[in-house]
């Protein structure tokens, strides 16, 4: 790379005070100190909170608020991706067996009557126990296991690397048939209303919140959703915190650069394995977040390969390294496949649900081509490129 | 440590990619304040030196630093160690912002100077000051070289080892980097190994040097004296 028509550095190599050198002024960053930004951030954050907190889950219909508790632990499934391939570049493809094994491990938790069968001996894993008190054990079980294939991982890049993680979301779900005994002996483990209904402690909350405004929360639904938003917020506050913290740009040094990120002292392996267990924990959180949802734990190779997938889409569209892309990306693949999945036309065109179901994925990934043309970095990136070019042209109108 | 072990000493240093054996046993020393030049042609094996000492390539021989060998370290370890590597190419990183790439640098320090230590850089490098919040990708070839050498500045190191630094930059630029680095030198004491092509502005900064030609050290001597030596002189001096 030469470039000739460069103009030399000014540089002077006077340490501190020798000059009497003025500290030098920082210029306000893309987003700091605009009032533009400020006011949009700040009514849009009062409308999201409004939308998210009370609306859907006083308005909507127990069927659309699941499908918004969907969205939400898709969309944190993909933000457990992000980490993984956004921030530290190791592609998986495998993810929806992370997902699968936060489900099974907390309906197998929950319910009294699977277990797992292993070195002989019958595993109950717990009979009843609370939904919220099987996430901390989820969150270890994740991050063990996630480290525990982080570490092969380590030698393979790449396209080498999606294929080792396809492995995975197809072994999964036979490994599940192998050993967990579930309804019926299979490998579904089904949970009953009584094993799924919001705590007791949970009944005060209404009084305190919806109350006032005379509306009940109580339903299971509603109980779900909440948990998956106080959920998701608190685990894209980590990733927010992440993205800013010296673990964050080791993320991305090993990403954009290995050499340079040795020079500095960073250790790749403990890096990359890292990222792999931190990734598979909060895939493992949006697993145990669908069980609430489908009030069931199954695993099937199409299933568990099409969530790898739809984990990668969202993750992808919304705006891989972004804090909140990987959410949006989230929100959009579960509601475009409802939409398409609803669509009479499509019926009445090839007179067969069944065909037009599986026109879905096909709709699904022209969608997917047009996007990647138009928005190569994701709806996050895009949106990014479109307020700068908005704010640009304001504070220098072309003469 | 006592005065006479050199702050790196390397002996009978082979290296090389594979089967593809690039250094033959090489010797050379770098002792504390000392600005040491490894001159040489295309292929002649100097990145190979470099990355051999910094642990980015198995190596069979001496590398010690301080007195304590560190053939066989991990790289993260060598840095760790004291010793910060400028990779040829720059290996500043695109996406990150110019103080985020900074704060990178100390990344293995784990003291609260490190945002005074920050500020001190941009004095140096005011062009860096001024860019603070921008991403290293978009500024110049001259500004990212000075951005990856004040990034392995942050890591408090003993010894940097620069990898043709002017490579790819303007002539005026590449002077502008040498005096900054000989300023450097001078004030602070802070040991160099420099790899380079442009013989004649690096032997301006430099204690000593050594040619290396295809993997063994052919030339070896003072500043002055290579800067005069016939042969170096048609070599890489061009005259």
């Amino acid at each position: 790379m030469s470039r000739t028509g460069e103009t030399a550095p000014g540089v002077t190599a006077r340490p501190a005070g020798a000059g009497g050198a003025a500290r030098v002024p920082r210029p306000a960053g893309p987003a700091g100190r605009n009032p533009a930004w400020l006011v949009t951030s700040l009514v849009l954050s009062v409308l999201g909170a409004y939308f998210f907190v009370y609306y859907v889950p006083q308005n909507y219909a127990p069927s659309r608020v699941d499908l918004f508790t969907e969205a939400l632990f898709v969309g944190l499934a993909a933000t457990g991706l992000n980490i993984l391939t956004g921030f530290n570049g190791q592609v998986s493809i495998g993810h929806g067996a992370f997902f699968g094994l936060g489900a099974y491990v907390t309906a197998l938790m929950m319910d009294d009557r699977a277990y797992v069968e292993f070195a002989g001996r019958e595993w109950g894993l717990g009979d009843g126990v609370p939904f919220l008190a099987t996430l901390p054990v989820v969150a270890v079980v994740c991050l063990v296991v996630g480290a525990l294939i982080g570490f092969p991982a380590l030698r393979v890049k790449g396209l080498y690397l999606a294929l080792v993680t396809l492995g995975l979301a197809v072994l999964f779900p036979d490994l599940t048939k192998r050993f967990v005994r579930g309804t019926g002996g299979t490998n579904l483990v089904g949970l009953r209303g009584a094993d799924l209904a919001p705590p007791d402690w949970y009944d005060w909350f209404p009084d305190v919140i919806a109350d006032p405004l005379d509306d009940y929360v109580g339903a299971r639904d509603q109980w779900a959703y909440y948990v998956a938003l106080v959920l998701v917020g608190l685990l894209l506050l980590a990733v927010h915190l992440i993205a800013r913290s010296r673990f964050g740009r080791a993320l991305i040094a090993v990403r954009d650069h290995e050499a340079a990120a040795e020079t500095v002292g960073i250790d790749l392996a403990r890096v990359k394995v890292s990222a792999f267990a931190l990734s598979a924990a909060y895939a493992g959180l949006a697993g145990s977040l669908s069980v609430l949802v489908a009030r069931q734990a199954n695993a099937g190779r199409v299933e568990t390969f099409q969530l790898s997938i739809e984990f990668l889409v969202a993750l992808v569209v919304g705006g891989t390294a972004t804090v909140f892309g990987p959410m949006i990306g989230g929100f959009l693949v579960v509601f475009f496949r409802d939409w398409i999945d609803q669509q009479q036309r499509l019926e009445d065109l090839f007179d067969s649900s069944a065909r037009a179901k599986l026109l879905s994925p096909a709709i699904f990934g022209i969608g997917l081509i047009v996007m990647m043309f138009f928005l190569p970095d994701g709806i996050v990136g895009g949106s990014r490129r479109a307020w700068r070019r908005v704010t640009r042209r304001r504070s220098h109108p072309i003469t | 440590m006592s005065a006479d072990v050199p702050l790196l000493r390397v002996a009978e240093l082979s290296a090389g990619y594979g089967p593809v054996q690039v250094l033959h046993g090489i010797d050379f020393t770098v002792e504390p304040g000392e600005v040491v030049v490894i001159l040489g042609a295309n292929g002649a094996g100097k990145t190979t030196t470099l990355r051999a000492v910094s642990g980015m390539i198995p190596a069979r021989g001496t590398v010690e630093f301080e007195g304590r060998s560190l053939l066989g370290t991990r790289p993260e370890k060598v840095a760790r160690a004291g010793i910060a590597h400028v990779p040829q190419g720059r290996g500043t990183l695109a996406e990150l912002t110019v103080e985020e790439n900074l704060r990178l640098g100390a990344f293995a320090r784990r003291d609260a100077q490190v945002a005074s230590d920050v500020e001190r850089w941009y004095e140096v490098f005011p062009r860096l000051g001024e860019r603070r919040d921008q991403q290293a990708g978009s500024m110049s070839g001259g500004e990212q070289q000075m951005l990856a050498i004040a990034r392995a500045l942050m890591s408090r190191p003993k010894l940097v080892l620069l990898d043709e630094p002017s490579l790819g930059l303007a002539p005026i630029v590449t002077q502008e980097l040498f005096r900054v680095l000989g300023e450097l030198n001078r004030e602070t004491g802070l040991s160099m190994l420099v790899v380079e092509q442009n013989a004649g502005l690096a032997l301006g900064i430099a204690t000593r040097g050594y040619v290396l030609e295809a993997g063994t050290i052919a030339v070896t001597g003072s500043a002055a004296d290579l800067a005069t030596n016939d042969d170096v002189r048609k070599a890489y001096l061009g005259i």
